[in-house]
């Protein structure tokens, strides 16, 4: 099937909206549009940030996950206490993939799982006494702990625990940072609430604890890299190529991050920002106490690299500028080699996303390096501001979806018949089975980095792999093949 | 009374953000300009307009500030 013109899109999403109730529709139809990338702001074709409707399949997480799971739970010498009933964290442990260096269990703590490990008789009598026995054993286990974050789940804010209280207290004791996060899943529609949340707790508890501390010797080249989770190794393929261009990388935020990095960002003179959504407003924040400008990046893909090598250059002197056309010059031979092996294999392909934070617009640009065409693309938990970025990305006619329903991504990728679809681990298995290839877009499908100019490479292999596997022409039995072949 | 980021845009504009709100907007015109008087009634780029408590000077960009819809 060709590519699907606007008004056939429409009329796709028109089709999709009929089996729901007049209510439902009427509210699912303001999040789904067709693109025109001419739209200057977004609010005014589609509707994001929502409640999501009672009774369809929503794949959106809550605020502990955005606060633990993606802000927090990368800062590896810090232990984040999951603090309420065992599942939340048991079952997050060490899914994300947030690659660190160290020891664990000794100096990082990354993959392990802390939980209060709520009992009745915690609901009932509170949960700050054992909170406070349960910094102290962490403390006389793991000495080498840098802090210790305490992630609320839904109990404590139902229960009214003060875990101020207890921090304040703690932190005094042992010297140490002592963060408690009201991130209980309950608060906001998705994720996004507990990323606002985890960085609110970053100003008020983290970056002011070095303000009056001037020993940290900065270079003009200093820069922060600002929300990029190290998933596969991501952070330190982009690290790679900053450091290449002559900037000094201060701290990563926070995928193989720790606590002295974060505490001395406000030293750095520039922060470089991957994931606009989890982390704008620490970014914001810094901008106006800091007098820190930020910058927004992409690393997928060799057009868009050397874009924003070129938008943080920008920023520095000459040497810096020279920096950054040396490392593009060093590496395009190399993506050059990775796009005429690939790009023969992958032209003309269709992709269809639906994914989180950055992803559904980032990748567009390694895509097209690779000759192919996102088709459909789409948001877990995106603001606004997400979607005007998104539609000047996008070309004219793309569907854009907001908080999909299950039922109309399997509708939307039945008719569209994408050649690749990239979302998450429950969609996977539907789409496998729909003879779909399909690749899983959060944590790359168990591979990685797909940052820079190395994770172009294995991004390039990877859907090349997936999308040109023989599996796919195996779906049916060969008697049945044949007996089609014959009737044809 | 929403608490509101005035910052100044890469084109030199000055912009209204209301993290609350998803609300990110450019300022049209606003009352004072200074230089010893800043603030007073603004006007967004969608039309609604809103009320700045005016400040002495110009303050340094960006600033957080309580406004006033109006």
């Amino acid at each position: 099937m060709t590519t699907m013109t606007r008004e056939e899109t429409e009329a796709l999403i028109q089709e999709v909206l009929e089996v729901y109730p007049e209510k439902a529709r009427k509210d699912r139809a303001k999040h789904l549009t067709v693109n025109d990338p001419n739209v200057e702001q977004s609010k005014k074709c589609i509707t994001s940030n929502r409640k999501s409707l009672p009774g369809v399949m929503t794949i959106r997480g809550c605020a502990y996950a955005g606060s633990k799971g993606v802000v927090w739970g990368p800062i590896k010498d810090m232990i984040h206490i999951s603090h309420g009933p065992v599942g939340c964290g048991q079952y997050t442990r060490a899914g994300r993939r947030n690659y660190y260096a160290g020891h664990t269990g000794v100096n990082v703590f990354g993959t392990m799982n802390f939980t209060s490990d709520f009992q009745e008789k915690d609901i009932v009598f509170g949960g700050d006494k054992k909170l406070e026995k349960l910094i102290d054993e962490i403390n006389t286990l793991f000495p080498l702990v840098k802090g210790i974050s305490i992630q609320s789940e839904c109990p404590i804010g139902l229960i009214g625990d003060d875990i101020e209280a207890v921090s304040k207290k703690k932190a005094a004791e042992l010297g140490k940072a002592v963060v408690p996060l009201r991130c209980e899943g309950f608060r906001g529609v998705s994720q996004s609430l507990g990323h606002h949340i985890a960085n609110d707790a970053i100003r008020d508890w983290v970056l002011p604890r070095r303000d009056e501390d001037n020993r940290f010797e900065t270079t003009p080249y200093d820069v922060a890299l600002l929300a990029d989770y190290n998933i596969g190794g991501d952070a330190w393929a982009s690290r790679l190529l900053l450091e290449e261009m002559g900037l000094r990388v201060v701290s990563q935020w926070s995928g193989d991050g720790t606590l002295s990095e974060m505490e001395l960002t406000p030293k750095v003179k520039l922060n470089l920002l991957h994931c606009y959504r989890s982390m704008n407003y620490i970014a914001r924040h810094m901008e106006e106490k800091y007098a820190i400008p930020w910058v927004e990046f992409n690393f997928f893909g060799p057009t868009k690299i050397a874009e924003s090598l070129r938008k943080i250059a920008s920023f520095f002197d000459d040497k810096i500028k020279e920096g950054a056309e040396r490392v593009i010059e060093k590496y395009q031979k190399e993506a050059d080699a990775v796009i005429a092996k690939y790009r023969p294999r992958l032209e003309g392909k269709r992709v269809m996303l639906y994914v989180g934070g950055l992803r559904p617009r980032h990748p567009v640009g390694a895509y097209e390096d690779l000759g192919m065409e996102v088709v459909g693309t789409g948001y877990e938990f995106a603001h606004n501001d997400d979607y005007d970025r998104t539609i000047k990305e996008m070309g004219e006619g793309t569907l854009l979806y907001d908080d999909v329903t299950g039922y109309e991504l399997e509708e939307f990728v039945k008719r569209i018949r994408p050649d690749l679809v990239g979302s998450g681990v429950k969609e996977k298995y539907i789409f496998q089975k729909m003879g779909i290839p399909f690749r899983q877009m959060h944590s790359w499908d168990y591979s990685g980095p797909y940052h820079g100019y190395d994770g172009f490479a294995i991004f390039a292999r990877d859907m090349d792999m997936t999308l040109n596997n023989p599996c796919w022409d195996k779906f049916q039995a060969p008697w049945k093949k044949a007996a089609l072949a014959k009737a044809a | 009374m929403p608490s509101v980021m005035i910052r100044q845009n890469d084109s030199g504009q000055l912009t209204f953000y209301v993290s609350k709100k998803d609300l990110e907007e450019t300022i049209v015109s606003m009352e004072h300009q200074g230089p010893d008087q800043w603030g007073g009634e603004v006007e967004l780029a969608d039309g609604s307009r809103y009320f700045l408590d005016p400040l002495e000077a110009v303050p340094r960009l960006p600033i957080t500030l309580r406004a006033k819809r109006l």
